[in-house]
């Protein structure tokens, strides 16, 4: 198992790392027991995301999907940031091995979370709510859709 | 990237000591004949490779050569051992025991003896990290033919009490297996002393070369050879042998053997500096296995709050190589099996780190990565969301 250079790139100088103070969105997915755990916050102006940091507990990939799914979704519409898709996230990355394709589902199902809980805050309708496999009590990470996937729990 | 290169994973493999290449190197341009041949070319070859049996019987205690069968490497002797034995002593079906912490080498076995219709243990050891005589006498049934433990874990570096689990399944009517790939050269060892019926062991971890192994069989133990063709190594495991291979593997063991009351005492010095210093020096990290008796040359640690996968590869980019028994390391769903069977909740597992050390290790590079590592640790649980939640405030 081989991680790309970008890969590496982004696990050993992950951008956005942290958490906003006052941020407008916070989401967080994963369970320490599978080894993986993420968590993201936004700043929201005009429903364009103006800034965004990110926490994880995990392997390599994990932190590279992280890092990578915050330098995708920064300024973009919150209708954009919540169809980004895994796939995205490996390509943006030059690809991963088929064993950590589920982390970058972990980034994007994050960064959903992140969306609607700034939507729900201000009293509007979740936009994300029925994409996130995390939310699904049926997700089943042993499925062949997500390769060798740990067993993740929505927190 | 940095150019400094440290090697603290000498569980997983070891270079091949100078002085083993250079015997193999004239041994594949002088002794290339076939040892089965009656020509001179052949008798050259045989006498070499007799030679190195002889030598292998006397430096594991052995009673006689003909009871080590040089073969491919652990794996295949493991498989051999299990399979073979337990399929040629009772083939109408039977019961196996093996330890819930075995290599894959001897698992893997076990569960295709479970799909032939035999009835296998997985024996869970002790959270302190060995097999207790008491629970291996517990799980024995009237039927069972056969019972693995390892000398020492792989991963973990306790060093089981093989002398007394030989004396329970013996006494139990069974017959015993052990997997010494971790102890041979690195501890003492006798065989006819510890009572065994059958030992695996492998060249790569003792300074020697890949794709070589030896099985021991005590004289008069069943076995069904594996591999069938010319009956070569006693009809025991038919293969041209591999001479130079066979011959560099005894002369690692000679060299291992010969060095090991220095080493032995030189990497348990090492080996304790290292565990103390971390335990020390970072918060929330604790030894997973309590037993006493370990390998000298083995340090295993639970970093909380950090996946292994990444500890690794942050000390891989200051050069340092580690090992870890975090489930995103190897690709599957699970953190190791063997922190599993002692007790070791997966979240914790997944923070495993094993470093081992070698005879090419010195101090200066163990005290490298005790000033590389303490930083890294700090770097990963300030990036993580519950670190915080879970110890406190500080990252150190």
């Amino acid at each position: 198992m081989l991680y790309s250079d970008k890969v590496m790139d982004h696990f050993n100088n992950p951008r956005n790392v942290g958490m906003i103070d006052d941020a407008d969105g916070v989401g967080e997915v994963g369970n320490p027991v599978c080894g993986d755990v993420m968590k993201i916050s936004i700043k929201v102006a005009d429903d364009i995301i103006e800034d965004i940091r990110f926490q994880t507990l995990g392997c390599g990939a994990a932190i590279a999907t992280s890092s990578v799914v915050t330098e995708i979704a920064r300024g973009m519409s919150l209708t954009q940031a919540v169809s980004i898709t895994k796939k995205q996230v490996a390509d943006e990355l030059g690809g991963l091995p088929p064993a950590k394709m589920h982390c970058s589902l972990l980034a994007t199902d994050g960064l959903k979370k992140a969306v609607d809980d700034y939507l729900v805050r201000n009293g509007r309708q979740p936009i994300a709510a029925g994409t996130i496999a995390h939310d699904d009590p049926d997700f089943d990470p042993h499925a062949a859709d997500y390769d060798d996937a740990c067993e993740i729990e929505n927190d | 990237m940095n150019e400094r290169r440290i090697y603290l994973d000498y569980a997983a493999t070891t270079p091949v000591d100078d002085r083993v290449v250079d015997l193999m190197v004239s041994l594949l341009k002088d002794r290339w004949g076939n040892p089965n041949s009656l020509y001179q070319i052949g008798r050259d070859a045989y006498t070499t490779l007799e030679t190195a049996r002889e030598e292998f019987a006397r430096l594991v205690g052995a009673k006689h050569p003909n009871e080590i069968i040089f073969t491919s490497g652990g794996t295949e002797s493991d498989n051999a051992a299990l399979i073979g034995i337990t399929t040629r002593a009772r083939p109408e079906g039977g019961h196996v025991v093996v330890s819930a912490f075995e290599h894959h080498a001897v698992l893997d076995p076990a569960h295709h003896l479970a799909k032939l219709g035999y009835e296998v243990t997985y024996l869970p050891p002790r959270n302190e990290g060995f097999v207790h005589p008491d629970d291996l006498a517990a799980a024995l049934k009237k039927t069972t033919v056969l019972v693995s433990v390892m000398h020492a874990n792989n991963e973990i570096g306790t060093v089981q009490p093989v002398s007394e689990l030989a004396a329970v399944a013996h006494e139990g009517g069974a017959l015993f297996h052990t997997d010494a790939a971790q102890t041979l050269g690195k501890v003492p060892l006798n065989l006819a002393g510890l009572g065994v019926d059958a030992a695996s062991f492998s060249a790569h971890k003792v300074y020697g070369p890949k794709g070589v192994g030896a099985l021991y069989l005590k004289r008069g133990t069943p076995f069904a050879p594996q591999l069938r063709g010319g009956g070569q190594e006693f009809k025991k495991r038919s293969g041209t042998q591999n001479v130079a291979g066979a011959a560099g593997f005894v002369k690692a063991l000679e060299i291992a053997v010969e060095e090991l009351p220095a080493e032995t005492s030189r990497l348990t010095e090492l080996r304790d500096h290292v565990t103390r210093s971390i335990l020390t020096t970072i918060e929330n990290t604790e030894q997973s296995a309590m037993h006493p008796e370990k390998l000298p040359n083995l340090a295993h640690l639970i970093i909380k709050g950090v996946e292994g996968e990444a500890m690794l590869l942050q000390l891989d980019a200051k050069g340092i190589a580690v090992s870890t028994g975090s489930a995103c390391s190897s690709g599957s769903l699970e953190p190791s099996h063997v922190l599993l069977s002692i007790g070791c909740p997966p979240e914790l597992a997944h923070g495993s780190l094993r470093i081992s050390l070698g005879r090419f290790t010195t101090v200066e590079d163990v005290d490298y990565f005790l000033d590389v590592f303490p930083p890294i640790v700090q770097k990963l649980r300030a990036m993580s969301p519950l670190y915080a939640k879970m110890f406190g405030s500080s990252a150190g």
